[in-house]
């Protein structure tokens, strides 16, 4: 198994105003492996993918995405799924797609219109006239269909009904190449953890945890959903 | 084939337990090709890391073999797979056993019991 460390972040720190969002998270992901990042809300990670992807930044520490800190570089290596809808609203789906081919010379057009095909998405509709959960999914064809070194998607399933859901579990186990990394937050961790290697527990800005899926669940008996909710009890 | 991951246990040994009925019952049959891990690891929905690992076990075991081009075959050795089977029977066996006393069934009662569900009555009801 290759261990290369294709993404980690160093004693990160992050505050908006006076408000701590990330108080010096660290860890580390190899290649091939499929992450989650769990926590409950508030706790820091869409701070952290943001940073991850170039959209804001750190206050101290860093984050090194093949080695490089977040700019030209590794914005061409990493495919970002942002946790609220980023594309024109007024866009046909087709011209988000050809909006992606001309943007990123990773993204495959034809796998991006198979995945829309599949999932019922006309080329022809509107954006804007699509559901929430459709644009979801029409977004995250399109992050997916790229051929990057790292994929941060930031609640990709939320808005998705449990059908699609699979689907897209799917494409995602079909799709990723093993000399590169996932990394997705959510919360409906009991849908997707056994799809994972491993979770990263974040609380208060901080990594509470480190763990693969299977090692927690020989460690406690529990799954990892049964583990966050003991673990964050309210 | 139909996969049932559930919470608690670790995901691999799930994927071990349903291969070996998958190879017992012949779902895939002796001396043929199995589909790549990554289609596995779709249909099952879980990470191909994982499918890996549990096919690397049987593999260790002996009841798959892995091919220098072509992936893995399931193994040729209907011995090996009579006595997987054996195994998989005497532990559901034991399991039922210790049910059925639980249930404070005596020896007579549960044969009998056996017995009448086989011919497909059940004359107590």
């Amino acid at each position: 198994m290759n261990e290369n460390v294709i993404y980690e972040a160093q004693d990160l720190h992050k505050r908006y105003g006076s408000r701590v969002a990330l108080n010096g998270v660290s860890f580390a992901v190899t290649t091939g492996k499929l992450v989650g990042l769990l926590g409950p809300n508030g706790s820091g990670k869409t701070t952290l993918l943001k940073i991850s992807a170039g959209l804001l930044t750190a206050n101290g520490g860093c984050v090194l995405i093949d080695g490089q800190e977040p700019g030209v570089y590794t914005k061409s290596i990493t495919s970002y799924l942002p946790d609220r809808m980023a594309l024109p609203t007024e866009m046909r789906a087709a011209d988000a797609v050809d909006l992606y081919a001309d943007f990123y010379t990773d993204f495959d057009a034809a796998k991006a219109r198979a995945m829309l095909a599949d999932l019922h998405i006309e080329a022809r509709n509107r954006i804007g006239a699509m559901s929430k959960g459709t644009q979801e999914k029409m977004q995250l064809c399109l992050t997916m269909s790229r051929s990057a070194r790292l994929y941060l998607l930031d609640e990709p399933l939320g808005g998705v009904d449990p059908a699609a859901r699979d689907y897209i579990l799917q494409t995602i186990l079909r799709n990723y190449h093993e000399d590169a990394a996932l990394v997705l937050s959510t919360h409906l961790i009991g849908d997707i953890e056994r799809a994972l290697d491993e979770v990263i527990f974040l609380q208060e800005g901080s990594v509470l945890r480190q763990v693969g899926v299977d090692a927690l669940r020989e460690e406690t008996g529990h799954s990892v959903d049964e583990y966050f909710r003991e673990v964050y009890k309210c | 084939m139909d996969w049932n991951i559930t919470a608690g246990r670790p995901v691999y040994v799930q994927l071990v337990e349903q291969m070996e009925l998958a190879l017992v019952n012949g779902t895939f049959p002796p001396g043929s090709k199995i589909p790549p891990v990554r289609e596995l690891a779709a249909d099952a929905g879980v990470n191909p890391n994982t499918m890996q690992r549990a096919l690397q076990e049987l593999e260790n075991r002996g009841l798959l073999q892995a091919q220098r081009t072509a992936g893995r075959t399931v193994t040729a050795d209907a011995d090996a797979l009579q006595a997987l089977r054996r195994k998989r029977a005497v532990s559901l066996a034991a399991e039922f056993l210790y049910q059925m006393q639980a249930l404070g069934l005596d020896r007579a009662e549960t044969e009998e019991l056996l017995r009448q569900t086989a011919e497909g009555g059940d004359r107590d009801e």
